[in-house]
């Protein structure tokens, strides 16, 4: 069984990454239509520092998922609070309305939102996707904190309480540094709903005010170079070295509470 | 002086009234147990006395002042959870000294009396270490520590020995008891074991959906109880119904005898007698015949547990259980005819 699960996980991890090991490879490769023998060359890393679309579109995608991993995070957390450890009318409604979103097809939700910012005004624009990003985000945040505040036992703040905290008190003593692993973790997913994300800001964008899976996208359509390999080989690894330091910085999993 | 009176305090949660009109002094430095089946209201009791949930009516004071309207955190207590609620992320230390840090005492004031504390709760030495790395005992001996550095008015102690195993439970009821009379802290203790409740207490209040239905020392309320519920909550019994007859109950055709004055004559009664309170011997052996009461009845069950046996006997349409000691190491077998006796004191009035 063991023998058979643990082959089980390397051709997982093998159709995981290959393919991202092979893209990063060709990047280096001088060939642009990916043809063997390897020929090493930082050509298309040249070529991407005079690409200003491209590495404009790299940008905006960072700080727009850097903002939306912020706002989701900070209104979601709030929201997490609310719904599981505050009583109130429609709360049992509330929860189950955090749902959907997370199942109901990008096209459609994007669809959605253009028709609706057209409506109100809001328009199209790095803006409006920020809307949109902390939108879709928000109820992964919801649901990641809201987990984390289910595995911590309500009655930590109360002792807190017992012995002299006030309820704010008790909250950023025991309740915040206990849930940070929860947060953390809660922002890491907002940061890459919204670095993935393509559909929604496909309709919200405006041309020549884009993001990277968007300029990819059209880059595609007009012929491929390596020059994306190039970018996408940067942001992979840059976006790596976040995850894995925050990981490493917030042990996920929580602090081990004996049982 | 009075340690917490508790005045005709009243709950609902909605249409549910789970408390209703409890008045109950716990004199100060004694140690109460509530007892009660879960959903009798004990813990919200508790949990109004330490101000995590408002009364509906009536008042509550500590140490002489009127705390109703103050909340938990300027309320002078100290509690100890079930699930203990050790901070995960701070050492020993730093949870015992939480309550002296809001409290202004840090430093080398907070560690003296941190060390006093674990000392007290024979951790001494266990400062540096996190929860996690504690048994059960132990974090159960932290949280203790942990409410009593701060010189509470009043601890309180939310069936804090229900997560142990029993041979623990039984040292840490010695233990608590100790620190309880080493501190002399006015303590209120929710159970639903009754047999912790009479080992541990000074004083023990039986609640039963929402009311206080008898208060009393241990051996009080279990020689003398005053309800059914009472009764059979506290203890085992067996309850005899029949109508009045001078200073004698008619039951099933016997008359039992008791000491309780009782009703008019016809009134219907229940007689509650103690298990252990009744002799059994075989029907053709001599009695001593200094015993009020005697009943035929016939065995129909035996249950061997070693130091003790347990009869479930019938006596026309009675079904009677009687706890004798295993003294003569052969215990009467089923169908055996025998007479059952007690002293008419034995024979409690009970409501109910």
């Amino acid at each position: 069984m063991i023998k058979i699960a643990r082959l089980f996980l390397a051709l997982v991890l093998v159709f995981l990454y290959l393919p991202i090991i092979v893209m990063a490879a060709m990047g280096f490769n001088a060939s642009p239509l990916y043809a063997l023998p390897f020929d090493f060359t930082t050509h298309w890393y040249q070529e991407l520092a005079g690409n200003g679309r491209l590495i404009e579109a790299g940008w905006n995608s960072i700080w727009l998922a850097v903002l939306t991993a912020m706002i989701a995070t900070a209104l979601g957390t709030l929201a997490a609070l609310a719904l599981w450890r505050r009583t109130f009318r429609g709360r049992a409604i509330l929860r189950i309305l955090l749902l959907p979103p997370i199942a109901i097809p990008w096209l459609i939700t994007g669809t959605a939102m253009l028709v609706f910012f057209f409506w109100t005004g809001i328009g199209r624009g790095l803006h409006a996707m920020l809307i949109g990003h902390v939108a879709l985000a928000i109820p992964y945040v919801v649901l990641v904190v809201g987990t984390g505040l289910q595995t911590l036992r309500a009655d930590l703040e109360e002792a807190a309480m017992s012995l002299g905290s006030t309820p704010i008190h008790a909250f950023f003593r025991v309740t915040l540094p206990l849930l940070l692993p929860s947060i953390v973790g809660a922002a890491l997913f907002a940061f890459a709903v919204s670095l993935d994300q393509f559909v929604i800001s496909y309709f919200l964008s405006v041309p020549g005010m884009t993001t990277l899976p968007v300029e990819i996208y059209s880059a595609i359509r007009k012929g491929f170079t390596p020059e994306i390999n190039a970018i996408s080989t940067i942001l992979l690894v840059a976006s790596m070295i976040v995850i894995l330091g925050f990981a490493r910085f917030a042990r996920p999993g929580g602090i081990g509470e004996r049982s | 002086m009075s340690g917490v009176d508790v005045t005709a305090v009243a709950k609902s949660y909605g249409a549910t009234r789970v408390l209703t009109d409890i008045t109950q002094a716990f004199q100060s430095g004694t140690f109460t147990s509530l007892l009660g089946p879960s959903g009798s209201g004990k813990t919200t009791l508790l949990r109004i006395i330490a101000g995590f949930v408002a009364p509906d009516e009536g008042t509550v004071r500590i140490a002489g002042a009127d705390v109703t309207g103050i909340p938990v955190h300027a309320r002078n207590i100290g509690m100890v959870f079930q699930s203990y609620a050790l901070f995960p992320h701070m050492s020993v230390a730093a949870n015992v000294g939480f309550g002296l840090g809001r409290r202004g005492i840090r430093g080398k004031a907070a560690k003296a009396q941190v060390d006093e504390a674990l000392e007290m709760v024979r951790l001494p030495g266990f400062g540096g270490r996190y929860p996690r790395q504690l048994s059960g005992g132990q974090q159960q001996r932290v949280a203790l520590a942990r409410a009593i550095v701060i010189r509470p008015d009043v601890l309180l102690l939310d069936e804090p020995l229900s997560a142990l195993d029993r041979r623990l439970r039984q040292e840490m009821q010695v233990e608590l008891l100790r620190i309880q009379r080493e501190s002399g802290l006015t303590t209120i203790f929710v159970t639903h074991d009754q047999e912790e409740a009479l080992t541990l207490s000074d004083k023990v209040a039986i609640l039963d959906r929402g009311r206080i239905v008898q208060t009393g020392r241990p051996a009080e309320v279990y020689e003398r109880p005053r309800t059914r519920f009472a009764a059979e909550f506290l203890g085992d019994a067996n309850f005899l119904t029949g109508k009045v007859r001078g200073n004698a109950v008619e039951i099933a055709g016997a008359t039992i005898a008791t000491d309780d004055s009782l009703p008019a004559d016809g009134t219907t009664v229940t007689l509650a007698v103690r298990p252990e309170k009744i002799a059994i011997r075989p029907a053709d052996a001599a009695g001593s015949g200094a015993v009020e009461n005697s009943l035929p009845a016939r065995v129909s069950s035996v249950i061997y547990t070693g130091t003790a046996l347990t009869y479930m006997l019938r006596s026309g349409d009675l079904h009677l259980k009687v706890f004798a000691q295993n003294s003569d190491g052969s215990p009467l077998a089923a169908g055996s005819a025998v007479v059952l006796s007690w002293a008419a004191r034995h024979s409690v009035m009970v409501e109910g």
